[in-house]
């Protein structure tokens, strides 16, 4: 947190919407206001929403993608090295890099491996597990894994103002606006 | 239990082809399917399958010790049929564990919507049929204590497992199996279990789902990464559930012997395991809905579509048989042709008869719509390709060893009071882990049905 929030006293300004759309429509518009530290929460996804909040790409796929290729070369050398160098043994003849057959665990270790890195890059990325948040001060936050959708402009933002961004969330919803504690 | 009935009151009367019933928000989907969990008591049902399917696991216990004690020859195994009731029940649960993979990963790459309301217990019930099948060949191993063997670990004694051995596959194919399973099921639950955390009022209670929930607080953020996540790991399973039930086959068609060295198997298995998956879904899904009155999300349509699929899989296990049958004829080979006779003609051609009534024939009714939106006939119909399942591996595995190339090898095969006590034991274990699944965590994907209401626009609040 920076200096900044500290004076102000508050994590940020939440704002209690009733659904998906008016969300979406007020993260826009509060984008094209200039703020810049905001988050929008839903019970569920919803499509565009992470785009309106400037949020393109993410790293998954990529680490995906590393996982997997890891799992596949180190499942293929593990084999090889322990077939032809660490414990070489002839087995009815064959060669000892006999490769073909050692196509199941190389395929299975690729899926092993991309699938964990799938899990523990989101978490990571996410920066999950967090298990206590400013949110969760605010009381009917708890809704936002039920029915209700939330914005929250956070207190850190360069253009936020305790009383004129109160009053532009004020303007975005019809239902009311919370104070969240740090 | 006014909920119950208000409850049902609302949502019994789904229009035959919706997939939700109507008049659902977020707000009661949220409510009727945490309530299960958290607030209504567990009916009389609940407590009645799962107290069976508990005696059934301590059985287990015993059989199990009584196996650790005295060693394999408890079983009916011996030579040549040295793989009895072990692997039967292996390849089966395995099997079963399908289904699940099927419905979450590639009817999401499908976008089938229907996979919405079955895919969560599917998920758990192919968790819990993998920690089945798996026990299995452990159990067979002998020495089942230094099972860690399979594994390539640095070991005192410089030893590798053979790679080039189908049943070190197996190892790789059903543990990996088994772990991505998992991390599916996992992440399909973090959302859900933050609804859980803030709806759950018992201090305790909120913090247990608090810390499976991980802090979820469904950031829009956060929801990206999980959308793609959860997409390329539905990309990762498809695959992999092809394949694990194709190395299961390879246990059987890299051995020489007449009846399972056949190049259709690894294709056929994961016909037939898809389609015994299918049925154990609709096993466990008609009485479910009944029970908690859950008509409203697993609606006649989401039973008549799993029929449909079961009658596609029965085809094309259908077509296994007949081309087994017909390359084993035109192989020329005596001892494949004399392995076809046996199997309909022979000792056990009882049971390959049962395998055709229940594999072929039972699931051409539901070529007709009645017998789909039929509850009794899905039900029977399911029960009876469950049964035919296990007895098609039964006589792939047994009818194949008892009768090989040496006439004075031959020997009959008859499982032993032990061997059907570790059967019913797994399914007394499978049963009490899945009913204690829906006791505590919540059977249908809570934020998957929000997002299907928002898309149909229905709910404007």
């Amino acid at each position: 947190m920076s200096l900044f929030a500290k004076k102000q006293g508050i994590y940020g300004l939440v704002a209690e919407f009733e659904g998906a759309d008016a969300l979406l429509e007020a993260t826009k518009r509060a984008v094209r206001e200039g703020y810049r530290r905001l988050e929008a929460y839903s019970p569920f996804p919803i499509d565009d929403l992470s785009e309106a909040l400037g949020f393109e790409r993410t790293l998954v796929p990529l680490i995906v993608l590393l996982g997997g290729i890891v799992g596949g070369v180190g499942g293929f050398f593990m084999e090889w090295f322990s077939a032809t160098i660490h414990y070489p043994i002839n087995v009815g003849g064959r060669p000892l890099n006999s490769w073909p057959s050692f196509i199941p665990v190389t395929f299975e270790l690729t899926i092993l491996v991309a699938s964990i890195s799938a899990l523990l890059g989101m978490l990571a990325l996410n920066k999950l597990p967090m298990p206590n948040h400013p949110l969760f001060n605010v009381e009917r936050f708890s809704q936002a894994s039920q029915d209700r959708f939330f914005l929250c402009i956070e207190s850190s933002d360069p253009k936020f103002d305790g009383q004129a961004t109160r009053q532009f969330l004020e303007s975005l919803t019809s239902m009311v606006v919370y104070d969240v504690e740090p | 239990m006014s909920t119950t009935d208000d409850f049902r009151a609302g949502t019994l009367e789904p229009d035959a082809d919706r997939l939700l019933a109507p008049g659902q928000t977020y707000a009661s989907v949220t409510q009727k399917i945490s309530s299960v969990v958290l607030t209504r008591r567990p009916p009389l049902f609940w407590m009645v399958v799962f107290a069976t399917g508990f005696l059934l696991f301590m059985l287990l216990l015993v059989a199990v010790t009584c196996l650790f004690a005295k060693g394999v020859g408890i079983w009916g195994i011996m030579i040549p049929v040295a793989w009895g009731f072990a692997i039967v029940n292996f390849v089966w649960w395995i099997g079963i564990g399908h289904a699940g993979t099927l419905i979450s990963a590639i009817l999401l790459l499908f976008r089938q919507k229907w996979r919405t309301s079955i895919n969560r217990f599917a998920e758990a019930m192919t968790l819990f049929a993998v920690a089945c099948a798996a026990m299995f060949p452990l159990l067979h191993l002998g020495r089942p204590w230094v099972f860690y063997w399979l594994f390539p670990y640095p070991d005192t004694m410089k030893l590798w497992p053979q790679w080039r051995s189908p049943l070190v596959w197996d190892v790789f194919a059903v543990s990996t199996y088994g772990t991505v399973s998992f991390i599916f099921w996992y992440i399909g639950l973090i959302p859900d279990l933050a609804s859980m955390r803030d709806r759950a009022r018992h201090p305790l209670v909120k913090v247990i789902y608090g810390i499976l929930s991980m802090g979820w607080r469904g950031a829009a953020r956060h929801w990206h990464r999980y959308r793609v996540a959860y997409l390329l790991l539905a990309g990762l399973a498809t695959p992999l559930v092809l394949s694990v039930h194709s190395v299961v086959s390879l246990d059987f068609t890299i051995a020489i012997l007449p009846g399972w060295h056949s190049t259709i198997f690894p294709p056929y298995f994961v016909a037939g395991a898809i389609f015994s998956g299918f049925a154990m879904v609709l096993t466990l899904a008609i009485p479910l809905r009944k029970v908690y009155g859950l008509e409203g999300f697993i609606t006649a349509r989401h039973l008549d579509n799993m029929a449909q699929l079961l009658l596609a899989t029965g085809l094309m296990v259908a077509y296994g048989y007949v081309m087994e049958t017909f390359m084993g004829w035109y192989s020329g080979n005596r001892f494949e042709i004399f392995e076809l006779v046996t199997r309909a003609l022979g000792p056990y051609a009882f049971w390959y008869w049962v395998l055709i009534f229940c594999n072929v024939l039972v699931p051409q009714v539901f070529w007709f719509r009645s017998a789909r939106r039929s509850i009794p006939v899905l039900f029977i119909g399911s029960l009876l390709v469950n049964l035919g399942m296990w007895v098609e591996r039964f006589v792939i595995i047994v009818v194949s060893l008892n009768r090989d190339f040496m006439t004075s090898s031959w020997r009959m095969y008859f499982p032993t009071f032990w061997d059907w006590a570790t059967l019913s034991g797994s399914i007394g274990l499978f049963l009490t882990l899945m009913f204690l699944f829906i006791r505590v965590l919540p059977a249908i994907s809570i934020f998957e049905l929000r997002e299907m209401i928002h898309e149909e626009g229905g709910h404007r609040q």
